[in-house]
Order: C-alpha cells, then sequence, then structure tokens
C-alpha cells in the first residue's frame, strides 16, 4: 500500500539527531544538579523535562501526516493568541470581535495548507485588519478605540499570521522545498530556532558580560548572542543540505537569518511582557512559562526565514 | 448514579473546556483542602467559576464539595434544578431572613466532613471587580470554628463568559489560592482578615482592567 504524503527519511534521521542532544543535555544537567544542588539546577532540569515534552509533542505532530501538523501548529497559535488576549487590557463591548478574531486562525492556516499565497498575505493583514476597526466602529463605543483596534491588529499579527508561516513553510512544494520537503522546512526553522535560543542562553550563562538591551531584557548579552548565532550557523550549514534544498554556505545564512530575527522576537516579547508588568505569558510549560515564551522567537523567524526562503530559494534566484 | 453522572460531566464537558478551550494558570494549588470540612471562598464574576473551583479538585473527591447557591435563581425552573442538585451538587441557600437559622444546611454539610464552596459577594454582579463580601460566612465560620477557611482568588471567568452573556470566548483564567484561616474570634475582624487576605492574592496577579 503507498504511504501517500510519505515523510522523506531525512526528517526521521534529523528528529534522531535532536533527540541525541537532548540526552546529552539530560545527561549534562543531571551531572550538574548533582554537583550543585539549588534552585538554579532545578529550574534547568524542569526545562529540559519539558524538552523532552515538547519534542516528542511535535515530532509526532509533524510525522503523523500535514493536515494533523497543520492543525497542531494551528492549536499552539490559538494557545499563544489566548495568552496575548488574557494578559492585555480589553474592553467588553469587544467580546464579539475577540470572538471573531479567534476565528481567524482557521480560516488563515486553511489558507496556508493550501498554500494559497495570495489570500495567505492579505487575509489577516488587509481584511482582518480593516474588519475589526469597522466592526468596533459599528458597536458604537469610542472610549478606548484606539488602544483595543491597535492591540488586537498588533496580537493578531504577531501571533496567528506570523505564526501561520510555519504551516505555509509546511505546505512548500516539493519542487522547490528540497529533499525533505515542507516538512524539512519546518524542522530546520523551529529546530534552528530553538536551539539558538538555547546556545544564547548557554553562553550568555558562561561568559555573558555586555548587556544589549537591559531595560527590555536584562539578561541578553553580546556573548550570549554572538555565541548563539555562530552556534546556529554552524548547525544550519550542517543541516541545511539535509533538510533544505541549499547548499552549506546558504544554509548558513539562512542559520545567520534564523538566529538575528529569533532573537529581535525573543526581545520583542519581552518588551510587552515588560509593558504589562508580567515576566511569564503563562504557566503552561514547567521552567519556561506560557506558549508565547516558547514561540517567542519564531514570531519573528518564522515570517522572516519564510520570506526570504520565498524570495531567494523557492523563486530559484539563487 | 447520582455520582457518576456528576463524574462523567466533570470528565467530559468541565475538564476538556477548561483544559482545552480556556486553560488555567494555577498558582498555590497545594494550599486547597485535601479533605473535608472546610470552607472554600472565593470572588465570584461568572457561571464558570463553581466549575472551575470544582474542577480544582481530584476527581475522587468531587462528590464531597457542595456549593451554596441561590435557591431561588438555581431552583427556578425544572432542568436548571435538576443540573443544579444532580450534577453540581449545590446547597440551596434562601436569599434574604426565611428561617430561623439559614446556615443550617451549610453547617450541616460541614458536620458530613464535606467541602463547602462560598461566594460571599453574594452575585456576579459586575465581572471582573469584586463586590463586598456578605457576612454570612463570618457566622458560618463563628458556627464552626474549628473548619479552616480557604481564601481562593479568581480573575479572567468574567471575561470568558459574563453575567448576561451566553456566548463563550476563550480567555485563560487565573486562579491563585492561599493558605487557610480560621475564625478569629469575632465577625468583624473575621471579615477583615478574609477581605485583605483575598486583596493579597489578586494583587499576586498582574491583572489588566477590563471594562
Amino acid at each position: 500500500m503507498p504511504i501517500p504524503d510519505a515523510l522523506p527519511e531525512n526528517v526521521f534521521y534529523a528528529i534522531a539527531v535532536i533527540y541525541g542532544l537532548l540526552i546529552v543535555a539530560s545527561i549534562v544537567v543531571a551531572v550538574m544538579k548533582r554537583r550543585r544542588p539549588g534552585e538554579a539546577t532545578s529550574e534547568l532540569s524542569r526545562r529540559v523535562t519539558s524538552w523532552w515534552f515538547m519534542i516528542t509533542i511535535f515530532s509526532i505532530a509533524i510525522v503523523t501526516n500535514r493536515i494533523v501538523s497543520t492543525v497542531f501548529l494551528a492549536f499552539m497559535t490559538f494557545l499563544a493568541f489566548k495568552e496575548y488576549l488574557s494578559l492585555i487590557p480589553t474592553r467588553r463591548v469587544d467580546r464579539l470581535i475577540l470572538l471573531f478574531a479567534y476565528w481567524t486562525i482557521p480560516f488563515q492556516f486553511y489558507f496556508a495548507h493550501r498554500n494559497e499565497y495570495g489570500h495567505f498575505l492579505t487575509f489577516i493583514p488587509v481584511w482582518t485588519f480593516l474588519f475589526i476597526p469597522m466592526a468596533m466602529t459599528l458597536a458604537g463605543k469610542t472610549e478606548g478605540f484606539l488602544r483595543a483596534v491597535g492591540t488586537i491588529s498588533w496580537g493578531l499579527m504577531i501571533t496567528v499570521f506570523a505564526l501561520s508561516h510555519t504551516a505555509m513553510l509546511l505546505s512548500t512544494d516539493k519542487s522547490v522545498a528540497g529533499p525533505a520537503g515542507g516538512a524539512g522546512l519546518l524542522l530546520f526553522l523551529v529546530a534552528l530556532t530553538q536551539f539558538n535560543d538555547v546556545a544564547q542562553f548557554t553562553w550568555g550563562k558562561l561568559f555573558g558580560k555586555h548587556k544589549i538591551v537591559p531595560k527590555v531584557s536584562p539578561k541578553k548579552t553580546w556573548e550570549g548572542f554572538i555565541g548563539g548565532l555562530s552556534s546556529t550557523i554552524i548547525a544550519a550549514a550542517v543541516a541545511g543540505p539535509f533538510l533544505t534544498s541549499m547548499p552549506f554556505y546558504y544554509a548558513a545564512v539562512a542559520g545567520g537569518i534564523i538566529a538575528i530575527a529569533g532573537f529581535l522576537g525573543d526581545i520583542t516579547i519581552s518588551a510587552f511582557k515588560r509593558d504589562l508588568g508580567v515576566k511569564d505569558s503563562g504557566g503552561l510549560i514547567p521552567g519556561h512559562g506560557g506558549i508565547l515564551d516558547r514561540v517567542d522567537s519564531l514570531t519573528y523567524a518564522a515570517p522572516v526565514f519564510y520570506h526570504a526562503m520565498h524570495f531567494f530559494v523557492f523563486s530559484g534566484r539563487v | 448514579m447520582k455520582n457518576f453522572l456528576q463524574f462523567l460531566f466533570f470528565v467530559i464537558v468541565v475538564r476538556p473546556v477548561l483544559l482545552v478551550i480556556l486553560g488555567m494558570n494555577v498558582r498555590g494549588r497545594e494550599h486547597l483542602p485535601k479533605k473535608g470540612p472546610a470552607i472554600v471562598v472565593a470572588n465570584h464574576n461568572s457561571h464558570l467559576d463553581t466549575l472551575t473551583l470544582m474542577a480544582l479538585f481530584p476527581l475522587k473527591d468531587l462528590h464531597l464539595l457542595r456549593p451554596a447557591a441561590a435557591a431561588d435563581y438555581f431552583l427556578a425552573n425544572k432542568w436548571l434544578n435538576w443540573f443544579a442538585s444532580t450534577i453540581i451538587n449545590i446547597i440551596p441557600l434562601a436569599r434574604g431572613a426565611v428561617r430561623k437559622n439559614p446556615l443550617a444546611d451549610l453547617e450541616d454539610a460541614l458536620d458530613r466532613n464535606e467541602i463547602l464552596i462560598l461566594f460571599p459577594e453574594g452575585s456576579r454582579g459586575e465581572p471582573e471587580q469584586r463586590a463586598d463580601f456578605k457576612r454570612g460566612v463570618a457566622y458560618l465560620a463563628k458556627a464552626r470554628p474549628d473548619v479552616p477557611v480557604y481564601p481562593v482568588f479568581m480573575h479572567g471567568l468574567g471575561k470568558a463568559l459574563p453575567k448576561g452573556s451566553l456566548i463563550l470566548v476563550p480567555f485563560t483564567c487565573d486562579v491563585i489560592a492561599g493558605p487557610a484561616m480560621t475564625w478569629t474570634g469575632d465577625a468583624q475582624s473575621f471579615m477583615g482578615v478574609l477581605e485583605t487576605r483575598m486583596g493579597e492574592l489578586a494583587s499576586e496577579g498582574h491583572f489588566q482592567p477590563w471594562e
């Protein structure tokens, strides 16, 4: 029996490598916890445990089939958007509009699933963008209008629109996606974004000194950023030829783009949280915080990587 | 049978909706009572408050939970009456003075080692705005001075399903439970301590206004 939409085996190899890294990380953290018991190492150990769960859920979601993967990505986006809306001040008069905003998620991911580039690009930035203030105007309450339009529109863009690029990558046509198909591209993006987060954290812990934006994110240092960037470039150059259609040198550039965009996404969400006076966006993932805390880097990395790929690689320009 | 229907309702409806559509951030879960008799006191924003509080307890203790609810509202029609009595397992309270001791049913429940859930604001009122607590809880604590009282602050459910709305909009709800307190010796100081504790729990979250 032929398997429809069968996953290229490279995706499985990549997942095996990720688990290999996870096992190494678990051993290192277990040793650290033994040597230096305390809150810091316990927190680290909680994070690693959560990584086991997250990587397992993500792996199952992407190897099952494309519909399951897209529904999974849409659900993660729903959780991120819900965390966002639950944190910001909202108005009672906007309840129905918020419900409508949630309903953009299935449509947006449907367009992504069908790889309908035009609808995918206009549905939220044009149509929803115009619809929400119109609906609020017709509801007739002008008090707090600008804040409500601004916060809801930005939230839709930074969560739903930005994260739906993951599903758009997944539905990329095999002819341009490379040897591992859309799933390979998605895995390349997500694994490197998360790898960059961890690498940046680790380099920062080891050598961090010069703060980049102390008022927004006091733990982000140049040493961490550059260490993360170089580690991600190397990882991308190694993984790129297996998971994408890029040779190692373009893959290295893509890794650099992911690292920089990921860093910017991270501090942007930090600025948002700091404005609201919260440290974490939620308590769903032990040691990490909420979903939004985990996908913060992806809110920048996913659209930037997708559009860079679309412009340079899918189009055949490079 | 009654317990079984209640169990089924919480497993099939309440928990999935709370987990998937709404989502909960629970802080201080370890403070919640592990056995009765106990009194859980919370602020009231939405019909979902009761279900959410009940869902915080292990399923095996579900039958011990007794939310006190207004008889005139919940026993008003046949269906609501069935739902309130069978699924939620409420203790109906008469609003306004009708009997000699309006708290008798609650005291009996405590004597049976049950866990009472009380909303001393009296009604859901304006969602996400705290109203003053009514003093009934103090008289109950006075009547059973050894029973611990657990303050719980809830936020967000009033946004998800406020009074007067039938449409559920997803919002993550926050539940912050604090350590237990007991009868202080007089009603005024008891209410003072309780209100202060609720205020402290409320300020643990950085909740934005909702108007």
